[in-house]
């Protein structure tokens, strides 16, 4: 529903006046909608706000954290709207029940809601454009609109946006019948090239992040917690930490119990008037800690574990045909395991928030990806209600997930509410690793059976992993179908049997969902594994992948052998699984590395659809001295329609390195309950030598609706880096990470 | 009392000596574009320039800076007009931006030093500086570009 918007409260809270047209655009009734979100009879989820002085300000109510939604934004709506983008400012919303769902994750900002956004902006346009006809008494047919004027040609006459705003907001909005979108070819910016709007804060500093944050009378506080998940605190001796000079105070924070979720460890909280003086107060801290039952998690312990596990036969979650007889007839039996240890999220900016109480309510400063579940996060630390809450979303230095987590937050809030002092947490680089919401471990086993003519007739695959769920319901230990629709449902195989099993895993740390979550681990497993399928069958992997895949088709729920698929919050009618399209990525990215003329270069490929999208990548690696490098990398991406071409391109280069460093470099093993990794010295990250020379990255031109963007192009970069080096050196990488294979310490 | 250039200002700092540079600036002096992000001068978030050359403003005490001259993000040019913060703003380098006062500012001092680096320069003069979204092709391209620009 989009309708005008007379909320003076919303309004005056970001500084918007009304006496000029705003619209909202209600996404209440919307499918996905957090179930936190507050029911009110008209949520206005996004507002244009035309003002008088021809300005508009457009209000962005999704975080910033490096995916370019910002800039995207205002083409959007300045293409649909006809609108002069030098008269929009873009106004970042705060956390409020009334913008619907804030959550910057699952890829969604744009692929939920592309059509609704450009028809709200077409609405907008319209219903200047017919201010204008009836003062003119014209027909509308007869204007023009550009750059925020209507025009009429025949009498000369035209109006600014701003000087029929007034008339627009009094009139009655148009009926959606007479609200068409623009055609492909008359589209100005989406699909174009568009300006980079934030680019010039970056480059000379100003962009301000959670920690730029600066009040009056500040303390900036730094957390000892808990080294263990679950253990309490015995005994604390402060009396070195009180000496140092700036320390001003000493809190012990509450201690946190089962399920973790979104709350704050606990722990000891020095909190001084600068960050360096919290940090050395900390360092002095003398702290006892109870033991947990989590004291004794071990990476190396609970691999072999899992391993084990994978060998029997696990809780049946796909079947078609009968995979199980098929292998028992087989000619040929391929079995391979996969291991991919708990990764991180080390966002460049390490977590942090302020907090300051007003007049009984809770003003909040956060790098959050979700101003809601920060909102009731803060909410229950600090004791008051949500709605006295605001929270206001700072750009973010990085996120791909762990910034959509409340803890953070709720530390600011209690310290802040506890002191009586607006209150800067800070977590250190430490902090930071060592109490992540850590991407679940797990261990993947592939059984394939082939016929004498090497033919593939059945495929198992069996997933372990902790999921998700164990970190808001202690104890859970198997996974959802919402879980395995990443990359073990939706996996498009014409093979004739084929059986996926879940394997239950417990969870000893928090388990948190980072940028494309079990994708990561599922493509490892499929990508490395029909690379060994074409070893076997002595093919061109690239071969083995389109026979495997089969003919385009659209896949029915029985062709792939499940009863459902959440199908990240789409319809299967907008968003099929799509054999015909996943061939299709391979085929282009093929092309695009002259796959078929490689010489003597090592190539490897894999493919994997995630958030909708269908990604294949091309993994060129060669000898250079001692080491392996990774020479050049191709990515080609079939995403629907794509609204900004260069941030694709951009996050398609970004999820390169990303799934490079997972590859190579890994995230943590626990010992003794804790991480073994406390910063960026023995948590190794991928640097500039390390990148590869070039890569080229094709987007599919599409008319499908959009698909997600941020997250599908990580999974298929481990599996074929690990493809090309099997290329290469003729040996097999199954267990991340394998940098040391690459010759990196 | 420690004096201190900063972009180009005498300060006089009433803080201890050994605290370093990165707090002075940005927990004393409200200069935030130098950002923290691990402390231990692994990461290059903090790089500044100390007499023109680049240091980890998060292990140098500032009593290391006393009577000489700090270059910050926000002083290296007026404008924001580096032939580097052009280049920037033109290839789209940043994501989320977070790394990219101490890319820019390791970048600017290996082109004082060398205008017309060479891949392999660039990579070894940029190692100390990590970018977590991953814009290192951009930023290989973009100290080219400002290189060029130079000429
Ligand atoms: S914060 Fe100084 S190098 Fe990382
Ligand atoms: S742009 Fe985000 S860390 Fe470099």
């Amino acid at each position: 529903m989009i309708a005008h918007v007379t909320r003076r409260g919303l309004l005056s809270g970001l500084g918007l006046g009304l006496g000029a047209l705003t619209l909202g655009l209600d996404l209440s009734a919307a499918p996905q909608r957090s179930t936190a979100t507050v029911h009110a009879a008209f949520d206005p989820s996004v507002f244009i706000h035309v003002a008088t002085d021809n300005t508009i300000q457009l209000v962005c109510h999704r975080s910033e954290m490096g995916q370019g939604i910002r800039s995207t934004w205002v083409y959007l709506f300045a293409d649909e709207m006809d609108a002069d983008v030098e008269t929009i400012t873009l106004v970042q919303a705060d956390g409020d029940a009334a913008y619907g769902d804030q959550n910057t994750d699952g890829s969604s900002s744009i692929r939920r809601r592309y059509t609704e956004l450009r028809r709200f902006a077409a609405t907008a346009r319209r219903a200047l454009l017919e201010a204008a006809a009836s003062q003119w008494r014209v027909k509308p047919e007869s204007l023009t609109v550009k750059d925020s004027m209507v025009s009429h040609a025949a009498s000369k006459r035209s109006a600014t946006f701003g000087e029929l705003a007034v008339a627009a907001a009094k009139a009655k909005l148009p009926p959606p019948a007479r609200v068409t979108l623009k055609e492909k070819k008359d589209l100005r910016y989406i699909g174009k090239e568009i300006p980079m709007a934030d680019a010039p804060l970056f480059a000379t500093g100003k962009a301000a992040y959670a920690a730029d944050v600066r009040l009056d009378g500040m303390l900036v506080a730094v957390i000892a917690r808990p080294p263990v998940l679950g253990a309490t605190l015995m005994a604390v001796d402060d009396s070195a930490a009180k000496k140092i000079p700036g320390v001003k105070q000493i809190v012990r924070m509450p201690p946190a119990s089962e399920p973790y979720a979104f709350k704050p460890w606990g722990g000891v909280a020095v909190l001084a008037d600068n960050t360096w003086a919290a940090m050395r107060g900390r360092a002095a801290l003398e702290l006892t800690w109870a033991s947990s039952p989590h004291g004794s998690y071990d990476s190396a312990a609970y691999k072999q574990s899992m391993a084990a596990a994978v060998q029997k036969p696990g809780e049946e979650r796909r079947n078609k045909g009968d995979a199980e007889a098929a292998l028992k007839a087989a000619s040929t039996m391929v079995e391979r395991d996969y291991y991919v240890p708990h990764l991180l999220h080390t966002p460049m900016e390490p977590p942090a928030a302020t907090a300051r109480m007003v007049n009984g309510g809770l003003e909040v400063w956060a790098c959050t990806q979700n101003p809601q579940t920060a909102t009731t996060s803060a909410a229950e630390a600090a004791g008051v209600k949500p709605e006295d809450v605001v929270v206001h979303v700072t750009f973010l230095g990085g996120a791909f997930g762990r910034k959509s987590k409340g803890d953070f937050v709720a530390e600011a809030a209690f310290l802040a509410k506890t002191t009586g002092k607006p209150v800067r947490v800070q977590w250190t680089r430490e902090d930071d690793i060592q109490h992540d919401y850590f991407n679940a471990v797990s261990m993947q086993r592939f059984t394939a059976g082939l016929d004498a003519g090497g033919k593939v007739t059945a495929w198992r695959h069996r997933t372990a992993f902790p999921p998700i769920a164990s970190t808001f319901s202690a104890g859970a230990d198997t996974p959802s179908e919402r879980d395995l629709q990443q990359g073990v449902l939706d996996l498009a195989l014409a093979v004739p049997n084929v059986r996926a099993e879940a394997v239950s895993a417990s969870a000893h740390v928090r388990i948190g969902w980072l940028r494309s979550v079990y994708n990561i681990f599922h493509g490892f497993g499929v990508g490395s594994f029909i690379d060994e399928l074409a070893t076997a069958k002595k093919q061109d992997p690239r071969d083995t992948w389109l026979e495997l895949i089969g003919p385009a088709r659209q896949m029915s729920l029985s062709d792939l052998g499940i009863k459902g698929l959440s199908n990240y919050g789409a319809s299967l009618k907008d968003h099929p699984v799509d054999a015909g399209r996943l061939k299709g990525v391979i085929e282009r990215v093929t092309a695009e590395a002259k796959w078929s003329q490689r010489g003597p270069r090592a190539l490897g490929l894999a493919a994997h659809r995630s958030f909708l999208a269908y990604v294949a990548t091309v993994v060129s690696v060669k000898k250079v001295g001692s080491k392996v490098a990774v020479d050049e990398v191709w990515v080609t991406i079939d995403a629907g329609t794509v609204v900004n071409p260069d941030r694709a391109r951009a996050q398609m280069e970004g999820s390169v390195i990303f799934g490079m460093n997972l590859a190579l470099h890994g995230g943590v093993e626990f010992a003794k309950g804790m991480p073994t990794a406390s910063n960026f010295h023995d948590l190794k990250l991928l640097r500039i030598g390390d990148a590869p020379r070039k890569i080229h990255v094709t987007l599919v031109d599409s008319d499908r609706p959009p698909s997600g963007v941020g997250e599908p192009g990580v999974p298929p970069v481990a599996p074929a880096l690990a493809n090309a080096f099997f290329a290469l050196e003729g040996k097999r990488l199954r267990d991340l990470p394998f940098g040391r294979a690459f010759g990196m310490s | 009392m420690i004096e201190v250039q900063i972009n180009g200002k005498k300060h006089q700092l009433d803080v201890e000596p050994d605290m370093p540079i990165l707090w002075v600036l940005r927990d004393v002096l409200g200069l935030t574009g130098t950002k923290y992000g691990c402390g231990q001068a692994l990461c290059g978030a903090c790089t500044v320039h100390l007499d023109g050359r680049v240091v980890r403003a998060c292990v140098t005490p500032v009593s290391r800076a006393a009577g000489k001259s700090v270059t910050t993000i926000e002083g290296l040019t007026a404008k924001g007009d580096h032939p580097l913060q052009k280049a920037w703003v033109d290839l789209k380098v940043p994501q989320c931006g977070f790394c990219q006062s101490g890319q820019i500012m390791t970048a600017a001092a290996l082109l004082k030093k060398k205008p017309r680096p060479t891949d392999a320069e660039i990579d070894q003069s940029m190692a100390g500086n990590l970018c977590r979204c991953g814009t290192y092709t951009r930023i290989r391209a973009a100290i080219k570009r400002a290189s060029e620009e130079g000429r």
